[in-house]
């Protein structure tokens, strides 16, 4: 009885979904208002409808009906609840719903937090939601039902993934769909700004806490992935380049660039048409995202749910909302029209290189991720593109990204005088190239150029973001949430950089081989094996060992990694033992059993770290800063006066 | 739209530019039908034991577990060999359809019980019917392993010399087995005697 009624909500949401499509577009087209004011009411319909069937899904896992296809599948009698309540986005069928709700949470978001907007602009806005709502809703039931029975029910389920019974299912997954999803409202913002022909600003302004949330969320979801991937793949990497980590990294790079440059057509009146087309090629690339790791299309380790099938109807999807977007986009941008220029050190024009450089970044990534794809198209046969390619193709464009940054801070809008800040300029360069050396030559005493030329970048921009907040405080000037939030976030890309330098460069690593009581020199550390003991979990057993690290004869820690067998799946799994010490990793994961009790193990002493996830969590409590600025609740409240007066609102 | 022929002289000079983007997003989606298209292979999991010997195996019979049962009683016949197990549901799925198999064919299908109770795979066989030759059983997955099984239901094909010609991995069916495996056989053997 459940899942019927999870299936019968899901039908009712698509209908609702469509019924928001048609009220949300044909209405301010055809200026009926009462089409637009329904819009609303089918918002929170298909709210509700989503939300019964994601309730009914979670009820048929916790209660264990293995009548149902996705939950035997997924999950089984011994797997905890914890786990069988986040099996629900386990695999395809339940991620495609999970993305569902996200967007059903954004759209209802997106309803409340528009009503001071002109009506008909919000209706639109929701409209084209409705639309990317329907295609996905059609698309899981006719190829994806979670709701689909067995005949007979299955006595017991075959479990979840054993790569995935882990507590990062519960947030990765989650968080990094809500920048997916979010993208699609600052795809909607601009969709509805081309279909009614706006050729004002003001669009952007609307659309910039939206797209900064997204971005936040995206930033949070990569980095929980990236920890995710460093605690439980085993090996130790917490970035790989692989085609599902670069799907999630293209648009969170325009994101990136949509966010900077929403800035310059808000306050500048410049980009228009360039901010319209990266806010549709940001959401583009999650649905690409969406492509390749559901289709397999591409072979990837993540792929976990792909099915060839589907690939197809994700297409046609993706096809027909990108390709109608770039349409109104080949229609409208001619009409739009920048006025005022600006000077070559002005802030806009750093503004314009970060984009650009933005976008070639991410245009390597994507070259990277699909030159498979085209070598096969071409006839050319099995092609596989990694690290060698990717380190060196993506630090062209971002080193001289990060020395713009810290240059660019100091521009000030329209008029190019750099000459004024001169002074810090410099000063913060020359600080930052010692504190540099000072790092790397004195901490480390290692001598790789690059580790080099990234630490002193970091150290740059920190230093650079802070002259002007600093010189604010001085002079007991306010400063606005949105700078703090902006500072913060430039911080902590500065962060990233320098620990991304120094892990790469300072990373010890060795495959040893240890009997019981014999120990291995790993960097300045010492592991030694006491012991590697069978234990048994709720739905595995599983080789513990235990491995002492010490220094200088000091004993530091005792770390436990595991190799666990699940029983269900027969899969092998590992849980790598890891203690941070004063930002520094120590990491062991065991390998395989030699015979005569050697055990293989891969011992790692990984600095900073930690530094890796601290950088991130700055960048996102920016963008939460940022949000909570005044300014965007205040534009939002003037908005209608403006609009009211303005002579954009007139039907398409 | 105000000034109109401004508009429309800037229209037709850089119109071409604002299609751009369709452009190369078209080529793009071309690529990925292609992909789509192509994808079938790769999912496809190719076992590194197709065309090589089959590892050499000895396991205890579910029948009689004191007696053991492997390789060296199959030397120079062909045998089915089907990987199963009560917990899993997808080989209550092929059950049926090993059953109507077994009927018409003159290959002996040996049945791998894999991780399981024994008692309850013999119920299991009593209440369903037994499709196969000969059960043995693999208590801690040693021949799964050694045989690269991923996941139950699997079935394999091995000729008389001891080498595997095909994989089937998930549910055998009657199409599965007319096109991969009655066409890998001798006809008088696919056929059957009866």
């Amino acid at each position: 009885m459940v899942p019927e009624l999870g299936h019968f909500a899901l039908i009712l949401a698509m209908l609702l979904a469509l019924l928001q499509a048609f009220f949300g577009i044909a209405g301010p087209a055809l200026g009926r208002d009462r089409w637009v004011a329904a819009t609303l009411s089918a918002v929170a319909g298909q709210f509700v409808m989503v939300s019964t069937a994601v309730g009914c899904l979670i009820l048929s896992f916790v209660n264990f009906d293995f009548s149902v296809r996705y939950v035997a599948e997924n999950s089984n009698s011994a797997l905890p609840l914890f786990y069988r309540i986040a099996a629900l986005w386990g695999a395809h069928e339940g991620s495609l719903l999970l993305w569902i709700m996200l967007l059903a949470c954004w759209t209802l978001a997106v309803a409340i937090g528009t009503t001071r907007l002109p009506p008909r602009f919000a209706a639109r806005v929701l409209g084209v939601l409705g639309f990317l709502s329907f295609g996905f809703l059609l698309f899981t039931l006719v190829t994806s039902n979670p709701f689909l029975r067995l005949e007979p029910p299955a006595a017991d389920g075959i479990d979840l993934n054993p790569l995935l019974q882990d507590p990062g299912l519960a947030t990765h997954p989650p968080v990094l769909y809500t920048g997916y999803v979010g993208l699609a409202v600052a795809f909607a913002f601009a969709c509805a700004a081309m279909l009614e022909g706006r050729t004002d600003p003001a669009w952007a302004r609307w659309t910039r806490p939206w797209a900064t949330a997204a971005w936040t969320f995206l930033t949070c979801g990569i980095t929980l992935g990236a920890r995710w991937s460093y605690y439980t793949l085993g090996w130790g990497g917490y970035w790989a380049w692989d085609p599902v980590e670069n799907a999630s990294f293209m648009p969170w790079l325009v994101a990136t660039a949509l966010i900077h440059s929403l800035a310059v057509t808000d306050k500048r009146g410049l980009f228009k048409s360039w901010t319209l087309l990266l806010a549709i090629v940001g959401f583009s690339m999650s649905l690409v995202g969406t492509f390749l790791v559901r289709s397999g299309v591409i072979v990837s380790v993540h792929s976990f749910a792909a099915d060839p099938s589907r690939g197809t109807a994700i297409l046609i999807f993706l096809t027909i909302a990108i390709g109608s977007a770039l349409g109104l986009y080949a229609w409208r941008a001619p009409t739009l029209r920048s006025n005022g220029g600006f000077e070559l050190a002005a802030r806009e024009s750093f503004l314009l290189f970060n984009n650009i450089l933005l976008v070639i970044a991410a245009a390597t990534v994507f070259g990277g991720t699909i030159a498979p794809l085209i070598a096969d198209t071409l006839g050319q046969g099995a092609l596989s593109v990694g690290a060698p390619y990717f380190k060196p193709t993506f630090l062209l464009p971002i080193l001289p990204l990060l020395a713009l940054l810290s240059i660019g801070i100091h521009a000030n809008w329209k008029r190019g005088r750099l000459g004024d800040s001169r002074g810090a300029l410099f000063t913060t360069l020359a600080l930052a190239c010692a504190l540099g050396l000072a790092v790397v030559l004195g901490a480390y005493s290692g001598r790789q150029i690059l580790s080099y030329v990234g630490v002193a970048l970091g150290i740059w921009i920190i230093l650079s973001s802070l002259v002007d907040p600093i010189d604010r405080w001085r002079r007991k000037l306010t400063l606005s949430r949105a700078v703090v939030g902006m500072t913060l976030a430039h911080i902590g890309v500065a962060v990233v950089v320098i620990a991304i330098s120094l892990v790469e460069s300072f990373t010890v690593e060795r495959d040893i081989a240890l009997a019981p009581g014999q120990s291995a020199r790993v960097g300045s550390y010492d592991f030694r094996l006491l012991s590697v003991r069978p234990v048994e979990g709720p739905n595995y057993s599983a080789e513990r060992g235990a491995v002492v690290v010490s220094r200088n004869g000091r004993t530091i820690t005792t770390l436990f990694p595991e190799k666990r067998e699940y029983w269900v799946r027969q899969q092998v799994g590992t849980a790598a033992g890891i203690k941070n010490e004063y930002g520094t990793d120590l990491f062991v994961a065991l390998g395989d059993d030699l015979g005569a009790g050697r055990w293989s193990m891969r011992a790692q002493v990984r600095p900073l770290i930690a530094l890796l996830w601290l950088g991130p969590a700055v960048m996102a409590l920016g963008g939460f800063c940022a949000l909570s600025d005044r300014r965007y609740r205040l534009a939002r409240a003037g908005a209608q006066e403006r609009a009211g007066v303005g002579p954009t609102e007139r039907p398409a | 739209m105000s000034s109109n022929e401004a508009q429309t002289a800037r229209g037709r000079l850089s119109f071409n530019r604002f299609l751009i983007p369709i452009a190369v997003f078209m080529l793009l989606a071309t690529v990925l039908a292609v992909g789509v298209k192509h994808s079938p292979d790769v999912g496809v999991i190719h076992s590194p034991l197709i065309g090589k010997p089959a590892p050499v195996w000895s396991l205890p019979l579910l029948a009689d577990a004191r007696r053991s049962f492997g390789s060296q009683n199959l030397r120079g016949q062909w045998y089915v060999l089907n990987v199963w197990g009560t917990w899993c549901y997808a080989c209550r799925d092929e059950h049926q359809s090993l059953l109507a198999i077994a009927q018409h064919t003159a290959v002996p299908i040996i049945g791998i019980d894999w991780r399981d109770d024994d008692a309850q795979a013999r119920s299991w066989l009593a209440q369903l019917g037994d499709p196969y030759a000969t059960v043995a059983t693999d208590h801690d997955g040693r021949l799964a392993i050694d045989w690269g099984v991923y996941g139950a239901p699997e079935t394999f094909l091995v000729n008389p010399s001891g080498v595997v010609l095909f994989k089937q991995i998930g549910p055998m069916t009657p199409a599965v087995w007319q096109k991969e495996f009655a066409s890998r056989l001798p006809p008088g053997l696919a056929r059957g005697h009866s």
